[in-house]
């Protein structure tokens, strides 16, 4: 194994981590075996169904076993293993689900009011994702806005916009975001939340790509081809256009790491109950009811958003945290060859 | 250069002040300016409106929001931050008794995570082969990924299910250690980076040609020399701690400042909103001004470039 390729498997794990994530998210409504607020009676604190394919020692297509309430006080659960109950695939418009209605099936097991883990988890990723990435695309598109035009501009317009920068940049940004949801109406609908969600997002996050933006810019406008583009006599709009494009690395970067701080934070508002609600859940709001004591003893499948959260981190972490990928990020997206930033300024 | 460092301490000090002032402001007028008060929720329960306007007066919700503003900058000089609608006490009492646990929680979880993770940093960078860094490393990248709400529920998870830690409402091993944990990692990962820069640098190498022995050069020389980059990030440290230990009071049941806020937000309580604000706010400036300070002691170039 050559050292360059003894580097890259962290890379290349993260992004199937990652990419399997995005597209599992996608696909959610095809993917998931049941409806996301479908409750199944007696259902509750139901374990994770096992997927298998032999009955009394032969070999069969992938089947379930019925689950029977043995005791409703201590919901228990047992199998019943005298019947396995064939899976459909392609049916109804879902790419598996149980071939008996009075079976559903959970592959995470149920919830307190036995609805399907697995389904809640899959539309939930769609929820988080989703206002996730339109956070970080707001907050780039906000600090590129920002930070170019300090960078650009220079003198008492760069001094009162990073002055802003810092004073929301030394906040920390989980408590910007509750204090902002909270002095809005607590309840609104699901598309609401979601765009509300996003723009605060985007407007905690903006900062640090706005000083990252900045310094970029100031240091490009010294450069010769700013100074002849101005002698050109381009315009302060003109001139932009042409420093901007060095920050394009600094932005690649800054979108990866942006994805787990945000998702961290998306999963906190929902889960203090300022996210999304109980009906349409995201991964926080799944885990308000999955975080008491007596749910980890009954149903510690619950936690599956834990979970997914800590492996979409992980992923996004293998991704961007090894120096080689960085420097594929920077170098691979500059506009000149790697090597021609080492032009000393004058 | 005392007098360079003096002057330095009192110009951030004024900084930081400023900030406190500005944070909790801006929290108060937010919430001030929000839809629905305190009084609003009394408007479904049926009661008559003299009896809403008369606890309009008594909360002192009736004035306009400048006044509001004027009146709680006065009520600061003399220390007193208003009474909370929720509670029916004084601010400054709750939230006295609520920053002593998220003080306690975040100095033990500083502690802990600098005192893992800035030793093995060192190890590991200036031995990037070793036993040590093939342990660690691994372990770090899995720990820095783990956010800390993450963390606490798999503790809690573990206590749950094996009793080994103690989960009584107060204890701190869970809430401590779902903070500290990935804290630690960053700062090994941070102070791995630092030190490999700074063994590779061309005085040390002078140095130990000098004949310098091998464990003063790397604990001593190279140590002070890469905290100047670890420093300055303890900074942006306390910012993040707080956020996390915002989901991590929730799931832990810790009596912090995080739970008070929220409640307080929700409850639409202005003064409390503002008081914890305050709060806060001090934290992260004294934590803010301790890193500088700390990075301009070990670095005097810090007080001229500022």
């Amino acid at each position: 194994m050559t050292p360059s390729r003894k580097r890259r498997w962290p890379v290349v794990l993260g992004l199937t981590l990652v990419g399997t994530i995005a597209l599992v998210a996608l696909l959610a409504p095809v993917l998931a075996p049941n409806g996301a607020s479908e409750m199944f009676p007696d259902r509750a604190y139901a374990p994770p169904m096992r997927v298998r394919v032999f009955h009394e020692g032969s070999l069969r297509a992938p089947f379930v076993y019925r689950q029977v309430l043995a005791d409703r006080l201590m919901r228990e659960y047992r199998e019943d293993t005298s019947a396995p109950v064939p899976l459909e695939w392609f049916a109804n418009g879902r790419v598996v689900s149980s071939g008996d209605a009075t079976t559903p099936l959970l592959l995470l097991g149920g919830d307190a009011l036995g609805r399907d883990i697995f389904s809640r988890l899959l539309t939930g990723a769609r929820l988080s994702l989703g206002v996730t990435l339109a956070g970080a695309l707001g907050a780039l598109f906000i600090g590129t806005l920002v930070g170019g035009l300090a960078g650009s501009a220079g003198g008492g317009t760069d001094s009162a916009l990073m002055f802003v920068t810092d004073f929301l940049l030394a906040l920390p940004g989980a408590y910007l975001v509750l204090v902002l949801r909270g002095f809005l109406p607590l309840v609104l609908s699901q598309g609401v939340v979601f765009g509300l969600l996003a723009a605060l997002f985007a407007f905690a996050a903006w900062p640090h790509a706005a000083r990252g933006v900045r310094a970029i810019v100031a240091v490009e406008r010294r450069r010769d081809y700013a100074e002849a583009a101005r002698a050109l006599g381009a315009g302060r709009f003109r001139l932009a256009a042409h420093l901007m494009p060095a920050a394009r690395g600094f932005l690649a970067v800054e979108a990866v790491l942006l994805v787990p701080a945000l998702l961290v934070a998306e999963t906190t508002v929902s889960y203090l109950g300022l996210g999304f609600t109980d009906a349409n859940p995201s991964w926080g709001t799944m885990l308000i009811d999955a975080a008491s004591l007596n749910a980890m003893r009954q149903a510690p499948w619950m936690l599956a958003p834990a979970a997914a959260l800590f492996l979409v981190v992980l992923g996004v972490q293998l991704v961007a945290s090894t120096p080689a990928s960085r420097q594929t990020l920077l170098v691979g997206k500059a506009p000149w060859p790697s090597g021609g930033t080492a032009e000393p300024l004058k | 250069m005392t007098s360079g460092l003096a002057s330095f301490v009192i110009r951030r000090l004024a900084a930081a002040c400023l900030f406190v002032l500005m944070v909790s402001a801006s929290a108060l007028m937010l919430v001030r300016l929000a839809p629905g008060d305190a009084v609003s929720q009394l408007t479904f329960t049926g009661v008559d409106q003299a009896t809403i306007d008369a606890t309009r007066v008594r909360l002192g919700l009736d004035r306009p929001p400048l006044v509001t503003l004027r009146d709680w900058f006065a009520g600061l000089l003399r220390f007193d931050l208003g009474t909370s609608s929720q509670y029916g006490q004084p601010v400054a009492g709750l939230i006295a008794e609520r920053a002593w646990h998220t003080a306690r929680l975040g100095a033990i979880v500083l502690l802990i995570a600098s005192a893992i993770g800035l030793p093995l940093g060192i190890i590991t960078g200036s031995r990037p082969g070793g036993w040590v860094a093939a342990i660690t490393t691994p372990i770090s990248i899995v720990l820095v990924a783990c956010p800390p709400l993450v963390g606490a529920l798999a503790l809690l998870l573990f206590a749950a299910s094996t009793g080994l830690i103690s989960i009584e409402p107060g204890r701190l091993a869970v809430p401590a250690l779902a903070l500290s944990l990935p804290l630690a990692a960053m700062l090994e990962r941070l102070q791995s980076r630092a030190v490999a820069d700074a063994v590779a640098a061309p005085d040390l190498v002078a140095a130990a040609a000098r004949g310098i022995p091998p464990g003063r050069l790397l604990w001593v020389h190279a140590a002070r020399q890469s905290l100047g980059p670890v420093l300055g990030i303890y900074g942006i440290v306390i910012g993040s701690l707080f956020s996390g230990s915002l989901a991590v009071e929730f799931a832990t049941s810790w009596p912090g400042l995080g739970r008070l806020m929220r409640d307080a937000l929700v409850a639409r309580d202005v003064w409390l909103v503002a008081g914890c604000a305050l709060a806060g706010a001090a934290f992260i400036a004294l934590g803010n001004l301790a890193a500088d300070i700390a990075r301009a002691m070990a670095d005097r170039r810090v007080t001229e470039r500022a």
